[in-house]
C-alpha cells in the first residue's frame, strides 16, 4: 500500500523583520531604498520534517508552543508554502484549523452550515444531504433560521464542529478544536472522532490535551523547535514528551534565573525535589515519600500563601495543598503510597486570595514516580490507565 | 486525486482548480450580497440609489449646461444614468475587490481555496447590483423617448464583458497590493473618485480641449465599455480607434492583474 502523505525534508522559514511594523507602507518600502534594512533575523519554524502517513494512521503532533505544530499544519493544508521540501498527497485534504471558519454573524444558522461547508471543500448536494444530520448533531433544530449573532457562543461552536464532522474528505487536519462546548458536547466530539477515525479515514491530529490525543490517536509525532524528536507509538511518544526537558537537566533543583524573582516583592528561588533521607532526586519510587521544598526571595513574607497543585501526565489536577509563608522556605511532604506511576508536574502560586497573584510557576516543574511493586502495576501493562492516587478504600462483604 | 504540495514558482492560472471549487464563486457572490442588503429596510432598492440619485443631481445641476454646449446623442438623463450604471460596477467593483483580501484574511489563514475567488466573487456582487439598476434603466430608456437597437444585443454584452475584464484586472491587482501595502485602502476611494471626472459619465469625451485630458479618457479602458453601451441605445459613430486602444488596456489589465495576483497568492496567508 503506497502512503497517503509522504512528506518529504519539509522547512519553513519566515523573516522576523525587528524594525517594520507588521505589514509594509509604501513609505517604509521607498525609505529603505536608500537605507540599508537592518536586522532581519531568519528563523526556520520547521527544518527538514520527513515522515509517511499510511491511509487510515491517526496520528497525534505534540509539542510546545513555537514547536511549529501549526506550521507543519498549515503547509499540509495549503494555506502557507514550505520553503523547501515537498509533500505528495493521494487524497482529499480537509484541514480543521479553527471551526466555523467564514461563519458569519448576520446569516442565519441555516445560511452558515452551507456557507462553511463549502469553504471547507464540500458540494451543495452533499452539504444537502447530510444538513439534518449536522443540525441535529448540533442539536439547534429550533434556531436554524435565526441569525448566528443570537446564537449563544456554544451554540455556534456546536454548530461548526457539526459542519465539520460530516465532512468526507480522506484526510483531516484538526487542530486543537476539541476543546470546545461543554463536557456532553465534548463526549460527543469525542465519539464521533473515534467513530471517524475507525472508519479508515486519516486524521492528524494537535492538540495540547495529551488525553484525548491518548485515546484517538495510534502513533504520535513529538516536535521541537520544529524538528522531529519523536515518531512512533503515541504512549511512548507521549512519554518522550514528558519527559524531554529533562534531557538538559538532570538535576533535583529547579534553579530560576534572578530576573525571573529579583524584581518581585514575594517570589520562588528554587524548588528541590527530596526522598525520605533528604537526598536530593527526580525518580521516585511510589513507596518512597517525596519532599518538594520551597526557596523564597523577597520581603513580606507573612502576608501571603503558597498553592501548589499536582497536575498528571494529562494535565489532570490531581490534588492541591496549601500553606501560609511563614519563613524563606516551605517542605511539602506527599506521603509514599499516595502517588500511581507517572510524570506529576507543579503549579504553583504565590497569592493572597482574590487579592493578587505575585508569582506563579505553570507546568514547567516536573518529578516522576516509579512503581514496580503495587497490585495495579499489571495493569500497566495492558494499557489500563487506572487513575492517579492510589484509593484510600476498604471492601466488606 | 494525487497532488503536491512544494514551494512556488511557476506561474499558472490554475484554471482547472478553480472549475473544482465553482461552487464557491456563488456561495461568496450569494453571502456578499446577502450580507450588504441583510437588516435595510429597502433591501436590493439600494443598488438603485447611487445612479439614480446622482443622475438626478447632475440632471438638476450640470444637464443644461452639458447639453447645450456639447451634442449629446442621448438626452441628459437618459445619458448619466447610462454612464453611471455602467460606472458603479467598476467603481464599487473596484473598492470592493480591493478590501477582499483583507477582509477575508480570517478564511485566508486558516483554510485553502484559490484565492482568486475572493476578489471576482466580490466584484460578481457588483454585476448583479447593475443587473438590478439595469431593469430601472429601461423604463428610464423609453420614457425620454429612446429604446433597443438590433446591435444592442451585441454591444451590450460586448460593453459588460470590457467592462469586466478591466475590473477583475484592477480589482485582483489592487487586492494582491493591498495585502502587502495597507497604503491603498487609503489610496483606492480617492484613485475611484478621480477617475470618474476621466470618464465619459458626465459629460460626453470632448468635453475639454485640453490634450492631456483627451489622452487620459482615451487610455481610460472604462471610456470604450461606456461609449459602446451607450452607441446601443442612439445611432452615433463610434470612433473605432478609441475601442481598440481601450479593449487592449482592458486586456492588459486582465492579464496584469491576475499575473500579479498569482504571482504573490502563496503569501498571503504569511503577510495577511
Amino acid at each position: 500500500m503506497k502512503p497517503i502523505l509522504e512528506i518529504n525534508n519539509i522547512s519553513k522559514k519566515f523573516r522576523i523583520n525587528h524594525e517594520l511594523q507588521p505589514y509594509l507602507s509604501l513609505r517604509d518600502k521607498l525609505s529603505h531604498v536608500f537605507r540599508k534594512r537592518t536586522s532581519i533575523e531568519e528563523f526556520w519554524a520547521l527544518k527538514d520534517v520527513s515522515f509517511n502517513v499510511m491511509p487510515g494512521d491517526t496520528i497525534g503532533i505534540i509539542g510546545k508552543n513555537g514547536a511549529g505544530k501549526s506550521t507543519l499544519l498549515k503547509i499540509l493544508s495549503r494555506i502557507t508554502p514550505p520553503t523547501n521540501g515537498q509533500i505528495k498527497s493521494r487524497g482529499r485534504i480537509a484541514s480543521l484549523l479553527e471551526v466555523g471558519t467564514g461563519f458569519h454573524p448576520e446569516l442565519s444558522g441555516r445560511e452558515n452550515v452551507f456557507l462553511n461547508g463549502s469553504i471547507l471543500g464540500m458540494k451543495r448536494f452533499e452539504i444537502k444531504k447530510q444538513f439534518d444530520a449536522i443540525v441535529d448533531f448540533a442539536g439547534v433544530e429550533k434556531f436554524i433560521d435565526t441569525p448566528l449573532k443570537h446564537y449563544s457562543s456554544g451554540m455556534q461552536l456546536r454548530l461548526a464542529f457539526a459542519v465539520a464532522a460530516f465532512l468526507e474528505n480522506e484526510i483531516l487536519i484538526i487542530d486543537e478544536v476539541l476543546a470546545v462546548g461543554d463536557a456532553e458536547f465534548q463526549k460527543k466530539c469525542m465519539g464521533k472522532m473515534d467513530e471517524v477515525s475507525k472508519s479508515g479515514r486519516t486524521i492528524l491530529f494537535v492538540s495540547h490535551q495529551l488525553g484525548s490525543i491518548s485515546v484517538l490517536c495510534k502513533t504520535g509525532i513529538f516536535l521541537n523547535n520544529g524538528i522531529i524528536v519523536n515518531h512512533s507509538v503515541i504512549q511512548e511518544t507521549i512519554q518522550q514528551y514528558l519527559e524531554y526537558p529533562k534531557a538538559g537537566d538532570v538535576a533535583s533543583e529547579y534553579q530560576r534565573e534572578i530576573s525571573q524573582y529579583s524584581n518581585k516583592e514575594l517570589a520562588i528561588k528554587s524548588v528541590v525535589f527530596t526522598d525520605n533521607v533528604y537526598k536530593p532526586k527526580r525518580d521516585f519510587f511510589h513507596s518512597e515519600d517525596v519532599n518538594v521544598t520551597f526557596n523564597f526571595s523577597g520581603k513580606n513574607l507573612a502576608a501571603y500563601t503558597l498553592l501548589v497543585c499536582v497536575l498528571n501526565t494529562l494535565k489532570t489536577p490531581v490534588f492541591s495543598a496549601e500553606s501560609k509563608i511563614t519563613g524563606d522556605h516551605l517542605t511539602l511532604k506527599i506521603n509514599r503510597d499516595f502517588l500511581t506511576q507517572g510524570a506529576y508536574t507543579l503549579r504553583i502560586r504565590i497569592h493572597i486570595l482574590n487579592v493578587k497573584t505575585v508569582d506563579y510557576i505553570d507546568d514547567d516543574y516536573h518529578f516522576n514516580i516509579i512503581d514496580t511493586s503495587s497490585d495495579f502495576i499489571v495493569y500497566n501493562n495492558i494499557n489500563y490507565f487506572y487513575g492517579s492516587v492510589i484509593g484510600n478504600y476498604k471492601w466488606s462483604e | 486525486m494525487e497532488y503536491e504540495i512544494k514551494p512556488r514558482n511557476k506561474f499558472s492560472l490554475g484554471l482547472k482548480e478553480l472549475w473544482q471549487y465553482r461552487e464557491l464563486f456563488y456561495t461568496f457572490t450569494w453571502r456578499d450580497v446577502k450580507i450588504k442588503y441583510k437588516q435595510t429596510y429597502l433591501g436590493m432598492a439600494w443598488a438603485l440609489f447611487q445612479p439614480i440619485v446622482m443622475t438626478i443631481l447632475f440632471t438638476l445641476s450640470f444637464g443644461k449646461i452639458i447639453s447645450s454646449n456639447t451634442a449629446l446623442s442621448l438626452p441628459y438623463p437618459v445619458f448619466a444614468l447610462s454612464g453611471f450604471i455602467l460606472w458603479n460596477i467598476f467603481s464599487s467593483g473596484l473598492s470592493n475587490a480591493g478590501n477582499s483580501m483583507i477582509a477575508n484574511s480570517n478564511m485566508i489563514k486558516k483554510i485553502y481555496f484559490p484565492r482568486l475567488i475572493i476578489p471576482i466573487s466580490s466584484i460578481l456582487v457588483s454585476l448583479i447590483d447593475f443587473v438590478i439598476s439595469f431593469l430601472v434603466f429601461i423604463p428610464v430608456l423609453y420614457y425620454y423617448g429612446c429604446g433597443f437597437h438590433l446591435r444592442s444585443l451585441v454591444l451590450i454584452p460586448l460593453s459588460l464583458l470590457l467592462t469586466c475584464f478591466c475590473t477583475f484586472g484592477l480589482g485582483t491587482f489592487l487586492a494582491a497590493l493591498n495585502v502587502k501595502y495597507r497604503d491603498f485602502r487609503y489610496i483606492l476611494p480617492f484613485f475611484i473618485q478621480a477617475l470618474l471626472f476621466a470618464t465619459p459619465v458626465i459629460y460626453p469625451v470632448k468635453i475639454s480641449d485640453n490634450s492631456l485630458f483627451g489622452f487620459i479618457m482615451q487610455f481610460n479602458p472604462m471610456s470604450a465599455p461606456i461609449e459602446l453601451f451607450r452607441n446601443s441605445f442612439s445611432n452615433y459613430n463610434l470612433n473605432i480607434q478609441d475601442i481598440i486602444i481601450s479593449v487592449v488596456v482592458s486586456l492588459f489589465l486582465f492579464i496584469g492583474g491576475i499575473y500579479y495576483f498569482r504571482r504573490t497568492e502563496a503569501y498571503f496567508a504569511d503577510l495577511a
